[in-house]
């Protein structure tokens, strides 16, 4: 993709080491306003890893990230203040967890789930907050009249959609997923895919995937990075990677997903 | 007479002197929570030993001391904390507001209005606001820190999604000077208006949690609330039963074991006083009449 505009968020020779063991190693990628990059290889190559040092949320041993932001362009996310970049995380960034339960608030409805984000940025009209979830919960085809039931009363499949409508409600400029349907059986994953796929075209989000599973990679992202040992072996369009694969170990991972 | 074997007001100086230092810091920074070194008390923590910690380190010889528990001037945990301070400091004490330079308070702001010069104490038994919404103690300190509020209106739209309205009715949270976000100890919030610019100044002592706030005299204390759902307190249909006060916080209380119930003011000074004015309530009327 060709773009005239500067890369939204920049990994520059990224490099964590936990106690001396790396966890991932030199990686560097661009991501483009209103792309969707997936990242996968097999459990244990530092896809998560990658994924929380670009999402501020685990400081990188070496390299630079930097976030394109609305103001002041870019800037490495370790380097402003820490009110700054707290802020950034909870209005032009999300971050859907693989097991909701990590980034929802299990003991309160659903609606101030929504709602959160807006209060935490100076929403204090309960009105407009419960118009706003309303609103929100039906884009992720949730029935409006369980606004106020608690997370713990639902399925896996709607805490997730939960969660997605409560990183949304900011309109953030990217989204972070860990294996956004890893705990879903295959059915509710697909609408689940669906609905993302929707949801990031309409909103011109940008969104990186961590995905173990082919499939989802190449429904949702443009183009793909595959990992393996905390390196990334091959990267590209993701069409292009999963078709004609050319890394030894792209070509396994492709070879080993089993066609029904 | 204060008795021998003590140091004035139980605790040492030196110890006083951490504790005063503690204070001028809370004054200084309003609503903040300023660690201090705890004490063991002759009194289990939870038993209002922050406050007495603090009353100590404050109080004179020439110090007037009223202690209130749930607004009562005559219940144990009053009665011993008065006691108390009769013992180890030998000051004078009154159950009369007014006349108090040092009011210790458990639950409750006094109905009469404080003035300038005197100092109310309040008991904590949790100082910190967003506890329950986040269990970290350095994430919360961060929070303040960064004036990360949000979330406590979480859990004021959660009473209005679950009840209609905002039904905390305890301990309701404040910002302090428009900067601190504050837990006023459990008084109901009925008093939080008047913590708002009161001349008095406030101190809160948590023994336990070793936490000391402070709100300075005429500064501004404002209730959370949303700009449709404005902060309300509590209101009763009825008057009090013995002293006929419409303005004053009311006890609910049962008479027996029929569904008999009535209404008393939960400040016992101001509707003692209130009686001797001359003021009757229905219950005083009606053994009044009977008797006659």
């Amino acid at each position: 993709m060709m773009q005239e505009a500067p890369p939204l968020l920049s990994a520059r020779g990224v490099t964590k080491f936990y106690e001396g063991i790396p966890g991932c190693r030199d990686v560097s990628f661009e991501v483009w306003p209103g792309e969707v990059l997936g990242i996968v290889g097999e459990s244990g190559s530092g896809k998560t890893t990658v994924l929380n040092c670009i999402s501020a949320r685990l400081e990188p041993t070496s390299g630079t990230v930097e976030y394109a932001t609305r103001h002041d362009g870019p800037a490495d996310i370790y380097r402003m203040s820490e009110p700054a970049r707290r802020l950034l995380m909870r209005t032009d960034w999300g971050f859907v967890h693989q097991n909701p339960r990590e980034g929802l608030r299990m003991g309160v409805s659903a609606g101030a789930n929504i709602g959160e984000r807006l209060m935490a940025v100076g929403a204090r009209h309960y009105g407009n907050i419960r118009q706003a979830a309303n609103d929100w919960l039906d884009k992720v085809e949730m029935d409006t009249g369980r606004m106020d039931d608690l997370p713990i009363t639902f399925s896996g499949g709607m805490q997730q959609r939960l969660q997605i409508a409560r990183n949304l409600v900011t309109a953030p400029r990217i989204v972070f997923m860990d294996e956004p349907t890893g705990n879903l059986d295959v059915s509710v994953q697909a609408r689940l895919l669906d609905l993302l796929r929707g949801l990031v075209t309409d909103l011109g989000l940008a969104a990186v995937i961590v995905t173990h599973d082919l499939a989802v990679a190449r429904l949702l992202s443009h183009r793909l990075l595959v990992m393996r040992r905390g390196k990334v072996v091959e990267s590209g369009l993701t069409d292009q990677v999963l078709d004609d694969p050319q890394h030894p170990y792209s070509q396994l991972l492709v070879s080993s997903v089993i066609h029904p | 007479m204060a008795e021998d074997g003590y140091n004035f007001a139980y605790l040492d100086e030196q110890t006083k002197r951490m504790i005063r230092r503690a204070i001028l810091k809370a004054v200084a920074i309003p609503g903040y929570q300023v660690p201090f070194g705890s004490r063991e008390m002759p009194l289990p923590f939870g038993w209002g030993t922050g406050g007495i910690q603090v009353t100590a380190s404050i109080i004179g010889p020439d110090d007037t001391l009223k202690v209130i528990d749930q607004g009562a001037d005559d219940t144990v945990n009053a009665v011993s904390i008065r006691k108390f301070f009769a013992r180890t400091a030998g000051v004078a004490t009154t159950e009369q507001t007014e006349a108090a330079t040092i009011v210790q308070t458990r639950h409750r702001i006094p109905e009469t209005p404080l003035g300038a010069g005197q100092i109310l104490v309040y008991q904590v038994p949790i100082p910190e606001p967003l506890r329950w919404l986040e269990p970290r103690e350095a994430e919360t300190r961060k929070m303040h820190a960064l004036e990360e509020y949000g979330v406590m209106h979480v859990r004021l739209y959660e009473d209005i999604a679950r009840f209609g309205h905002i039904a905390t009715s305890y301990d309701y949270p404040v910002r302090v000077n428009g900067r601190y976000l504050m837990r006023p100890s459990p008084i109901p919030k009925f008093d939080n208006p008047k913590m708002d610019r009161s001349p008095a100044l406030q101190l809160f002592g948590a023994g336990r949690e070793k936490r000391i706030y402070a709100i300075p005299p005429h500064t501004q204390v404002r209730s959370l609330d949303f700009d449709d759902h404005p902060f309300e307190v509590q209101k009763w249909a009825d008057v009090c039963a013995v002293c006929g006060s419409g303005e004053s916080f009311l006890d609910e209380i049962v008479t027996d074991d029929r569904g008999g119930r009535m209404f008393v003011c939960s400040d016992t000074d101001y509707c003692a006083r209130r009686r001797e004015a001359g003021h009757t309530g229905p219950a005083t009327r009606d053994a009044e009449t009977g008797g006659a």
